[in-house]
């Protein structure tokens, strides 16, 4: 009988010494992961769903554009708006934005651009054919339409 | 008593160290938005010189599979009313891979292909000539006021029937085509092959501007 008290009697403390190090480890995966965001959104944004995604390797290459509905109707209008940065511009802007954005690559990878268009799914075709013309009078004519996988229902 | 002192604070307290690294954790937790930077991958046609007409390209009607997209979201595909989106994936497929009118290259073509490809390939003279370039082209219409919806949904499908066909001649599936990164020569290798004389040819029209 006595055998059998000793085992109830076992210490049944986890050790926790090891926590603050899982903890940190946890904390650094985040840290490492996060990016901040430097931009506000001006604009209203909510992505179209689509399956055949791809990703593209190199992030450094991308360079985003935003269009959407204004968040703030009474400043900006209700009319589809492009943002670039942090700025809503016009579309005939569109090309000494490319070319800043080419700047900022270096010179073997400036013809490698790639410009991400974040569109809101309610706009029309109008808008975007607009930004696509005049991307292709800048020369970047990699476009891809950023989009989230489609959840099947 | 010097040396008393020295041996009593020789240890700081950790005791709390993991709430520290709670907080911070949680800070994180709430900032992170994890980027993602997937989408669906287009090449724009190379800039139009206002001195120089576009190049009359011959290409027979039957060349050409139509899509048109009105200003309701409604489809006019090859000259046919729709409604829904079902079996399109399927039927440009068989699209592409008709051989109607082949030459001697697209002959080859037809040969290297696995089985399961020869089976979707007709030869129907009613349909494209053959899936090399200048054979078979998507086109997609839009008008202004086409919703971006709509036509993300309908290139979406023509995608994927590309990306089948791709995937199937290097004996994977499309989804598992459409994922290789093309970092490594093996993959590289395969993607070439995938596309080898199959050139994904979709022509977006400048859209219409009537009833925007």
């Amino acid at each position: 009988m006595s055998k059998f008290k000793k085992k109830t009697k076992a210490d049944t403390n986890i050790p926790t010494s090891a926590l603050p190090d899982i903890i940190f480890m946890l904390l650094f995966f985040f840290m490492v992961t996060t990016v901040l965001r430097e931009q506000t959104i001006l604009v209203e944004q909510k992505i179209p769903q689509a399956t055949q995604l791809q990703k593209i390797q190199k992030k450094t290459l991308i360079s985003y554009l935003y269009i959407g509905k204004p968040k703030n109707t009474s400043l900006y209008g209700s009319e589809p708006r492009l943002q670039a940065n942090d700025v809503l511009i016009n579309t005939s802007d569109l090309v000494l934005w490319v070319n800043q954005q080419k700047d900022n690559l270096s010179e073997a990878e400036r013809d490698q651009i790639w410009i991400s268009l974040k569109a809101d799914r309610d706009v029309k075709m109008g808008p975007i054919s607009d930004i696509q013309f005049e991307l292709r009078e800048a020369d970047a004519r990699k476009l891809m339409y950023a989009s989230v996988n489609k959840v099947e229902n | 008593m010097a040396s008393k002192r020295g041996r009593m604070a020789q240890e700081v307290n950790a005791g709390s160290m993991a709430d520290i690294a709670f907080l911070l954790l949680i800070f994180f937790l709430v900032t992170t938005t994890i980027a993602s930077d997937k989408g669906i991958m287009n090449i724009l046609p190379p800039k139009q010189d206002p001195n120089q007409p576009p190049p009359e390209v011959e290409l027979n009607e039957r060349n050409i599979f139509n899509i048109l997209i009105n200003a309701n979201d409604d489809l006019l595909i090859e000259g046919e009313f729709r409604n829904d989106l079902n079996g399109l994936s399927d039927e440009i497929k068989r699209f592409i891979l008709n051989f109607g009118n082949p030459d001697e290259d697209a002959i080859a073509l037809f040969n290297s292909l696995p089985p399961s490809l020869k089976g979707l390939a007709d030869q129907s003279p009613e349909s494209s000539d053959h899936p090399m370039s200048g054979g078979a082209v998507i086109s997609i219409k839009t008008n202004r006021g086409t919703s971006y919806e709509t036509y993300l949904e309908v290139l979406d499908l023509v995608k994927k029937a590309y990306f089948e066909i791709y995937g199937e001649r290097v004996g994977l599936t499309g989804e598992e085509y459409r994922t290789l990164s093309g970092q490594t020569p093996a993959e590289k290798e395969l993607m070439d092959r995938g596309k080898e004389n199959i050139p994904m040819a979709i022509s977006i029209a400048e859209p219409d501007k009537t009833g925007s």
